[in-house]
C-alpha cells in the first residue's frame, strides 16, 4: 500500500480530488470524524484483506498511512 | 424451526428528554447538532420511578392482551437484559410474580444481542414442548450510564418490549456468534465489600471504544445478514423488513451501504428512543406491527451486535 494509493482512496471516499488530500491534511480539515475514520479503516481492511485495530487516535492522512504500514506487517 | 410470533407489546417510561433538555438537566458540554450527527438520537425515554422489571411487566401485559391470553397461559418466561435491578432475583422472576404467572422464569444475558439470543433459546424451549413462551427484553440503561461521560450518556435510553411465542414454522434461520473479550465494550458490575479482593475494579458504567465498536458492528451486521439469508435460502431482494439493533444510526447507514437490500426496508427509531440495548429490536418490531405495516408472509431480518462481544441475526416469516 503506497501513500499515493492511500490518498487516492481517502479522496474517493470523500468525493474530492486527490490534490486536496495531502499527507499533512488533518481529518478534521477534511471533515472526517472518528466514526468515518473507522469506516475508512474498514475499506482498507477489505482492500488489503487484513484486520486492523485502531489503538490510538489517527489525526492526519500521514498518520493514517503509518498506521496501515505498521498494522499490515 | 419451531416458532411463531403470536403478539407483541412494548412500553417506555413517560419522561422523554430531547438532547438540549438532557444536556441542560445533567450539565454536560454537548449539543443537539453533535449528538444527531454523531449518533442519530434526538430524544430518549428515561425512567424516574419504574424499575426494569416494572417496565417489562407492562410490555408483557400489552403483548398478552394482544394475543388474547392471560399470564396463566404462559409456560416459560425468558427475559433478555443487561441492566437487571438485582443479581437475584432475575428480572424474569419479578415479571412472573407481577403478572401472576405460574411458570419457570429466567434471564438471559447477551448484551445488545440479547433479543436474538433469547429468540433462539425460546425456539429451543418450544421444541421441548413448552407450549407458549413469553419473551421479554427490558432495559433500564439509565442505571448503568455514566452521566458525566458526554460520549456515552447521550446514546442510551430505557424501555421494554415483549413477544408471545408459540410453536410454529416461521423461524427460518439464525446465526449467533460470540467473540469473547472486554477490550471493546465493558459494563463492570458494582463492587461491594472489598475485604478480601485486592485487584482494582473499574466503575460500574458502560465503557465503549467507539471506533472499534463501530467497526465490529458494521462488519458483523453485513456478514450476519448475508449468512442468515444464505441459511434461509433467501435473496437480499426478498427481504421485507430489516430490524437492526438501534445502536447508532451511523452503524445502520454504513451497513446499509454495504448490502443490496432496499434502503427503505430498514426500520429505525433510534431518533426517538436512543439505544435501548436488548429491547431495541422488539420495540421497533412492536411499533411496526401496531402501525399496520406488517403483512402476513413478510420476511423479517433481525440483526444485532454488542458486548461480549456478540452478534446475531435471525430470519422470520411474519
Amino acid at each position: 500500500m503506497t501513500l499515493e494509493k492511500v490518498r487516492e482512496m481517502i479522496a474517493n471516499h470523500l468525493g474530492k480530488d486527490v490534490e486536496e488530500v495531502l499527507v499533512t491534511s488533518t481529518f478534521e480539515e477534511l471533515g472526517i470524524d472518528s466514526l468515518e475514520i473507522a469506516e475508512l479503516v474498514m475499506d482498507f481492511e477489505d482492500e488489503m484483506e487484513v484486520e486492523l485495530v485502531i489503538e490510538e487516535p489517527i489525526l492526519t492522512v500521514g498518520a493514517f498511512y503509518e498506521f496501515l504500514e505498521k498494522q499490515a506487517k | 424451526m419451531a416458532l411463531k410470533i403470536l403478539s407483541t407489546g412494548s412500553f417506555v417510561p413517560p419522561l422523554s428528554l430531547t438532547n438540549d433538555e438532557l444536556c441542560g438537566r445533567i450539565g454536560i458540554d454537548s449539543s443537539d447538532e453533535w449528538i444527531v450527527q454523531r449518533v442519530g438520537v434526538q430524544k430518549r425515554h428515561i425512567s424516574e420511578d419504574l424499575f426494569n422489571w416494572e417496565m417489562g411487566t407492562v410490555a408483557s401485559e400489552r403483548a398478552l392482551e394482544q394475543a388474547g391470553l392471560t399470564a396463566k397461559d404462559i409456560d416459560f418466561i425468558v427475559c433478555a437484559t443487561v441492566s437487571s435491578e438485582d443479581s437475584s432475583p432475575s428480572t424474569a422472576a419479578m415479571i412472573q410474580q407481577a403478572l401472576g404467572a405460574e411458570c419457570p422464569a429466567m434471564d438471559l444475558h447477551a448484551a445488545c444481542s440479547g433479543f436474538i439470543y433469547t429468540l433462539e433459546t425460546c425456539a429451543a424451549l418450544l421444541k421441548m414442548n413448552y407450549k407458549r413462551v413469553l419473551l421479554v427484553a427490558s432495559e433500564r440503561l439509565s442505571r448503568i450510564v455514566d452521566w458525566k461521560d458526554r460520549n456515552t450518556c447521550v446514546i442510551f435510553g430505557d424501555g421494554a418490549a415483549a413477544l408471545v411465542l408459540e410453536e410454529g414454522d416461521n423461524y427460518l434461520a439464525s446465526v449467533l456468534h460470540s467473540f469473547g473479550g472486554d477490550e471493546v465494550i465493558k459494563i463492570p458490575n458494582y463492587e461491594g465489600d472489598r475485604t478480601f479482593f485486592k485487584k482494582d475494579t473499574p466503575a460500574p458504567f458502560i465503557f465503549m471504544n467507539g471506533q472499534e465498536t463501530f467497526k465490529f458492528a458494521v462488519g458483523r451486521m453485513r456478514t450476519d445478514i448475508q449468512e442468515v439469508l444464505k441459511r434461509g435460502e433467501v435473496e437480499e431482494s426478498d427481504v421485507s423488513w430489516v430490524i437492526p439493533h438501534q445502536a447508532n444510526i451511523r452503524i445502520i447507514d454504513a451497513a446499509r451501504r454495504r448490502l443490496k437490500i432496499d434502503p427503505e426496508r430498514y426500520v429505525t427509531n433510534i431518533d426517538r428512543f436512543g439505544n435501548t440495548s436488548a429491547a431495541s429490536i422488539p420495540l421497533a418490531l412492536d411499533e411496526l406491527h401496531r402501525s399496520g405495516k406488517l403483512k402476513r408472509g413478510d420476511l423479517l431480518v433481525f440483526t444485532a451486535f454488542g458486548g461480549g462481544l456478540s452478534s446475531a441475526a435471525s430470519l422470520v416469516r411474519w
